[in-house]
């Protein structure tokens, strides 16, 4: 096994799946010429040629449309959103068409598609540029939404995505794209499958459960705290929908405390749905109440470096978090 | 024009590239972070647009901000101030490059989602026609890419149909980030797309700025006479990459050298020589002051203090409070919880 970054990872996937299946295509601004603004699809253009990897007009909702018109068709569209926070023109898209077609013609059509976007902030990208807009997303049956936190995910999960017969949202942490690195089998036939959770840090004193960089911070804040006594099991959520019930459960069984992290504003996110998973079926297991760590509920992750730090959670604030549940 | 107006004008266009060209030595240092869109090249289109405009002619641009927030009057202090995310920047550093704003000034903005601000042009102009104010025009910027995207196709056949004063302007630099017009756009003139929704157009050239002058003064004196929108494409040409982080490899070299061979300033400075407006020593001297003013504006950005803690939760919900509109004050509040 070789150590590659999340990005590479990434790229790797597509191109395994694009040699694999030659109804696979990628559509995506600059993904083509120029092999993509992080350069996740880095000399496919060569490879493939134009016909496989497009560049589509700046046009995000034509990006969407077009790639729903194809997998109906049959073909298996990968399309780039290169930011998240570019994703709303093509929201209708997404929500209306690609989420239902399977649904409202009662199991004629299926929509095959991945749709990537790069997600989240602390790369001084400010407002427009460093969004997390995946709870827009997970508030919808039809769609899967998928995000890995590492490059054994990433190139697993997207590789799964590419073979799942129904649209998947898969968002990818753009700071790890580079920082993060790790291990990834060159075995071209490994997956990892879209749905289930992963214990990745076995504890027994409280259970923190994130997803992409925060999952990263998480790892690291649960070693600053086994340091100082307190025994942490983290879990990566991984798919975000449908939601791993049964894992979070389990682990709560286990440890009595939850602490769940994200970087998505607090109100509504995603956190909310793990919350109350666990107040709904886990409430006798619970010695603490539930605590939520995320970002704060402002418009956006502001510009200025001060500000942006302020809006990121990272590992100290997830170990101060720790501390308190710890001590309750 | 008077020989000071030349000269400002000519100081103008310096100063804005030399702003653009210490942003990208910021950048490189990581004083300025995240992404930086340099306006190099095209300062011939926002100097020349923004000079025949007068002050009730609002202006609202996409992300490559800088120019316009400059030319449309902002001190290039603030503009800097903002690029480094200081307190003292237009909007107290919350924005950054591709966010400057000043009302005041008329300026509406930096927008960073391609085309997102099309629409919201035509809300402006709305706003105008709705108030019974009928001479202001809404100059609308934006790239040749923006009009592939289905916001400038809404914008434009709703300011027809509702016949809004809007000036929508294309700066088309040819390339919507990496992508050339021919490889993105179904036509290759993009005055064109205006054709389909019966409005009026025309192609002109952005890189000599007496002629942006002459033709826009022309074309709004039209609009201020018959109503109604019009679309201008201006050609133009970044010499830079998209942004800081642009390799570049979809253009050629000797492309670029052709374009930098027309460069707006020295267009304008051989005009003005030629012309007998001003001397060399006195574009030599406009251009020591225009590294002056620009050193001083760095000076003061970098000078200038960090948000403070609490900015994080300012402006996220407003008051009520009185509409003040160009220092109109309407007889009415707004309606607020």
């Amino acid at each position: 096994m070789t150590e590659i970054t999340m990005v590479e990872a990434i790229r790797q996937a597509m191109d395994e799946e694009l040699a694999r299946d030659d109804r696979v295509f990628i559509i995506g601004e600059d993904v083509g010429v120029r092999g993509g603004v992080f350069r996740a699809t880095q000399g496919l253009f060569e490879k493939y040629g134009e016909e496989r990897v497009m560049d589509s007009p700046l046009a995000e909702l034509t990006i969407v449309g077009v790639g729903v018109g194809a997998a109906l068709y049959g073909k298996r569209p990968i399309c780039e959103i290169q930011f998240a926070d570019f994703i709303y023109p093509a929201f209708n898209q997404i929500v209306s068409e690609a989420s239902k077609m399977y649904y409202r013609s009662n199991g004629q059509w299926t929509v095959p598609m991945v749709i990537r976007a790069p997600y989240g902030g602390g790369i001084g990208g400010g407002l427009y540029h460093s969004q997390s807009v995946e709870a827009f997303f997970t508030h919808v049956p039809g769609l899967k939404v998928v995000i890995p936190s590492n490059p054994y995910d990433a190139k697993g999960l997207l590789k799964s995505a590419v073979r799942d017969p129904n649209p998947v949202m898969f968002f990818e942490p753009k700071k790890g794209y580079r920082l993060i690195k790790g291990e990834v089998p060159e075995d071209q036939e490994y997956t990892v499958p879209i749905g289930p959770a992963k214990v990745t840090r076995e504890g027994q004193d409280l259970t923190v459960f994130a997803y992409g960089m925060m999952h990263h911070y998480a790892l690291q804040a649960a070693e600053k705290a086994a340091e100082e006594g307190i025994d942490v099991e983290v879990v990566d959520l991984r798919t975000l929908y449908p939601i791993d019930q049964e894992t979070i459960l389990k682990s709560v069984r286990k440890t009595s405390k939850a602490l769940i992290v994200h970087e998505d504003n607090l109100t509504g996110g995603y956190g909310a749905e793990v919350a109350a998973t666990i107040a709904e079926w886990g409430f006798k297991d619970l010695d603490a109440p539930v605590r939520r760590l995320a970002g704060p509920d402002v418009p956006a992750v502001p510009f200025s470096h001060p500000m942006q730090e302020w809006f990121m959670v990272n590992t100290e604030k997830i170990a101060n978090a720790i501390r308190d549940l710890a001590a309750f | 024009m008077e020989k000071n107006e030349y000269l400002d004008l000519y100081q103008e266009m310096v100063i804005i590239r030399r702003v653009e060209e210490r942003s990208a030595e910021l950048y490189q240092q990581g004083k300025i972070g995240g992404f930086l869109h340099l306006y190099i090249g095209q300062e011939a289109v926002c100097a020349g647009i923004a000079s025949v405009r007068t002050p009730e002619d609002r202006i609202i641009t996409a992300y490559r901000d800088h120019g316009w927030a400059i030319s449309s009057g902002i001190d290039p202090k603030i503009v800097m101030a903002e690029l480094l995310g200081k307190v003292d920047g237009c909007s107290k550093g919350k924005g950054g490059s591709m966010h400057m704003a000043d009302t005041e000034k008329n300026f509406w903005g930096g927008h960073a989602i391609v085309g997102a601000h099309i629409p919201i042009a035509a809300g402006l102009a709305l706003g105008d026609v709705y108030q019974g104010y009928e001479d202001a025009i809404t100059i609308c910027m934006f790239g040749d890419g923006a009009t592939n995207i289905g916001f400038f196709h809404e914008g434009l056949n709703l300011s027809k149909v509702w016949n809004l004063p809007v000036l929508w302007v294309c700066e088309n630099n040819q390339y919507g980030m990496g992508t050339s017009v021919e490889r993105a756009s179904a036509v290759s003139e993009i005055r064109q797309k205006a054709e389909g929704y019966g409005m009026r157009n025309e192609r002109i050239d952005g890189m000599d700025i007496m002629q942006v002058r002459e033709d826009v003064s022309r074309v709004m004196e039209t609009m201020r006479k018959e109503g109604g929108p019009y679309l201008l494409e201006i050609m133009t040409y970044r010499y830079r990459g998209h942004s800081m982080g642009d390799p570049e490899r979809y253009r050629e070299k000797e492309e670029v050298k052709k374009w930098q061979d027309e460069d707006p300033i020295g267009i304008f400075r051989k005009y003005l020589l030629k012309e007998e407006i001003a001397t060399e020593a006195e574009l030599d001297n406009q251009d020591d002051e225009a590294e002056k003013i620009v050193e001083e504006a760095v000076a003061f950005a970098e000078a200038s203090p960090d948000p403070e803690d609490e900015a994080l939760f300012e402006h996220i919900y407003t008051e009520p409070r009185p509409i003040e509109y160009r220092g109109y004050e309407l007889a009415h509040e707004s309606e607020g919880e």
